[in-house]
């Protein structure tokens, strides 16, 4: 077994920023109501809403195209930077451009696209995906980051100090950000009353990209929207706290308008959202504001890291949304949680994720997704424990068995609960043999 | 006036690995003057199917367990995900059952019963030694018997609050004391290596405070602490916290 600690009490740690955080303000479970309602009344009229951003970031300038899917939202965007000749973008987090593999999209149309967050950067080099989607590297080592820069950026060998390797990756992208044709940037929030958009970063790397360059494109999911601008700050009290424990993000940039002789477009993307908003126990996962503290908590999560779920995003939220795109390959991931409620009760949305875990293992095992072995299992398991005979039968048989068989046979490869763990001693008498005696005890 | 009548709702594995523990549950009522009773015919209360996606199997063991205890004034199990399980989640199973109201509303674990409907000042019991408490997850947040340490809420334990009635008790707190300890039902067969991983963590918290036991209100998360701690020869060791206030462990 490889050892996971690290990695776990790295993410114990966030969690222990963001309680401390969370906890510093009486309202917090307020905030987390308010921010319920309001994306459960935005979802109720998302149509409305998204049609109101578009008319008023339309006015304000801003460039509105809508995507289908992910690969009308690689197209749109390719389209936008071929037809002005760019050849070199610089990206900012957006976990929408991953689920849309928007990189190697561009990289096919001779589009050179550099992340410029420096977790990304990091997983970017190493050719993989963010492992968290706040924290896209937390599954490497600062000694790893060492020697795929000395590879890559050709910092000196062994030097696997922070603030070294820091300078070098902030030099590194300087380079990127001097040379760059076009910005990419996600979205956190999109204000239908102002057709406005806010981009939250702690590193300031959305802001150098679209300052640097004339053209700023912005990804953005149909859920990202909300109302006016008096609930954003409901939204953004939340978002950083939950996700890092701090007050708010380094920067929470608004984009309304192109800045002068630049262009500033939008695509907003459906890719899947909309089957989401009309399933009726999941419907909620569409309002995740991206913080990773479900993650952060998620006792298994800390100890698997995100590359164990198979989906872009890992985690409660990412299980439950995989198992939206595609239950059949992604739905195993349903099963990777023991039900804690630790996630439900963290999430600043007040998402029911646990339930919706649950819920999807039921539609996992409708479609006939589970094994035939599993199956069997549970069909002899039910009906075994169907009459109070046949389950004293089959406790019977297990006590016999532990009782008689050698410790080679009980505890040979089969024995998945025995790798790790001694099997459980049967009492010599039953709850319901004692219960018969003390009955017939003399008062 | 007659004693309420409470059944007895003892989960298969408690009545073959850890009747013990539903032996004190059982003395703990019958001290507080409830005349309980011991459905015989119980078998499972399907949760392990239901967790599974297994609905069609879990469907006939609710059907049963709703004929099982119709009629009694309150159910009472020593096992919270169990009365989650019936609490929770048996509505699509027996939603519409005449009983399932009644049964729904008066089924109980047995800290949140004692905390809620039997309102001990004392137990008259002395536990003279050192106990952290594992505060099992399905008990914590799906039975709500306290605060989980996610919420921005005063903290509040029913159980610690009952465990403080214990004479000569010495509590300890553990750190991660709400964490999952890794047993999850089926979770611990299908994922192993993680949940051995999280139930190695949670003995290390535990014996952190040195406290001698390790307490928890759910027996299954016990049952795989306890696989694991024999297996590693671990000095702490595991107690349901009904044997602790009913004075019976032996």
């Amino acid at each position: 077994m490889t050892d996971t600690r690290w990695h776990d009490r790295a993410l114990w740690f966030v969690r222990q920023k963001r309680d401390s955080a969370a906890k510093s303000l009486p309202e917090w479970e307020a905030l987390r109501r308010s921010a319920s309602q309001i994306k459960a009344h935005t979802m109720a009229h998302l149509a409305d809403y998204l049609e109101l951003f578009e008319k008023n970031a339309t006015q304000n300038g801003i460039h509105v195209h809508w995507a289908a899917d992910a690969t009308e939202h690689n197209r749109i965007i390719a389209d936008i930077l071929q037809s002005r000749q760019v050849k070199n973008v610089v990206k900012s987090k957006s976990m929408l451009t991953e689920e849309c593999g928007l990189n190697p999209y561009l990289n096919t149309k001779g589009i050179e696209v550099v992340d410029t967050d420096l977790g990304e950067r990091i997983v970017q080099l190493r050719h993989e995906a963010p492992s968290h989607i706040v924290l896209p590297a937390i599954h490497l080592k600062k000694e790893e980051v060492g020697s795929l820069f000395e590879q890559e950026l050709g910092t000196l060998p062994g030097n696997s100090d922070p603030t070294y390797l820091t300078h070098a990756a902030r030099k590194h992208l300087r380079e990127h950000f001097l040379s760059a044709d076009a910005a990419i940037t996600g979205v956190n929030f999109a204000v239908a009353e102002e057709g406005l958009f806010v981009v939250c970063t702690n590193e300031g790397n959305a802001d150098l990209g679209t300052a640097i360059t004339n053209l700023h494109i912005a990804s953005m999911g149909i859920e990202k929207i909300i109302p006016s601008l008096e609930h954003l700050g409901i939204f953004t009290r939340l978002l950083a706290r939950s996700a890092t424990g701090q007050p708010i993000t380094t920067y929470t940039s608004h984009f309304k308008r192109p800045k002068e002789g630049g262009e500033l477009h939008i695509v907003i993307v459906d890719n899947g959202r909309s089957a989401i908003l009309g399933q009726t126990d999941t419907a909620q996962a569409l309002h995740c504001i991206r913080c990773g503290a479900c993650m952060n908590t998620c006792p298994t999560y800390r100890r698997s890291g995100g590359h164990s779920y198979g989906y872009v995003i890992p985690g409660p939220i990412g299980s439950t949304l995989g198992a939206s795109r595609n239950l059949e390959h992604f739905g195993k991931a349903v099963y990777k949680c023991t039900l804690c409620a630790s996630c439900t009760n963290i999430c600043p949305a007040r998402i029911d994720l646990h339930h919706q875990l649950y819920a999807w293992r039921k539609t996992y095992v409708e479609r006939g997704y589970l094994s035939p072995k599993k199956k069997r299992l549970y069909g002899i398991g039910s009906w075994m424990l169907r009459t109070p005979v046949r389950t004293r039968i089959l406790f019977g048989i297990s006590k016999w068995a532990l009782k008689l068989l050698p410790r080679s046979i009980l505890y040979s490869r089969f024995n998945v609960w025995g790798r790790t763990r001694e099997l459980p001693s049967f009492a010599p008498k039953s709850f319901a043999q004692l219960y018969k005696e003390h009955i017939h005890e003399p008062k | 006036m007659p004693k309420p009548r409470v059944a007895l709702f003892v989960p298969c594995y408690i009545n073959t690995l850890f009747p013990h523990v539903a032996m004190a549950t059982m003395k703990l009522l019958e001290h507080f003057g409830y005349e309980v009773h011991y459905p015989d015919a119980q078998t499972c209360c399907g949760q392990p199917f239901a967790n599974s996606g297994a609905h069609g199997d879990a469907q006939p063991l609710a059907e049963h367990f709703v004929e099982t205890f119709r009629g009694y004034d309150y159910i009472v199990a020593p096992s919270a995900s169990c009365v989650g399980m019936v609490r929770n989640h048996y509505k699509p199973y027996v939603g519409s059952h005449p009983d399932y109201r009644h049964i729904q509303s008066t089924v109980y674990e047995i800290c949140e019963f004692l905390h809620d409907v039997v309102k001990p000042h004392s137990f008259g019991t002395s536990f003279p030694h050192t106990v952290t408490l594992h505060q099992s997850c399905h008990g914590l947040r799906e039975l709500e018997l306290g605060v989980s340490s996610e919420l921005a809420l005063p903290f509040y334990s029913k159980v610690l609050h009952l465990l403080e009635k214990v004479d000569d008790i010495t509590l300890l707190p553990m750190e991660r004391a709400d964490e999952c300890c890794g047993f999850g039902g089926m979770f611990s067969i299908h994922e192993p290596e993680i949940s051995t991983r999280m139930g190695k963590d949670k003995l290390d918290y535990a014996e952190a405070t040195q406290a001698e036991y390790l307490a928890g209100f759910d027996s299954s998360c016990l049952m795989h602490l306890e696989g694991i701690a024999r297996r590693e020869n671990r000095t702490v060791k595991m107690v349901h916290v009904a044997e602790i206030f009913a004075g019976t462990l032996q």
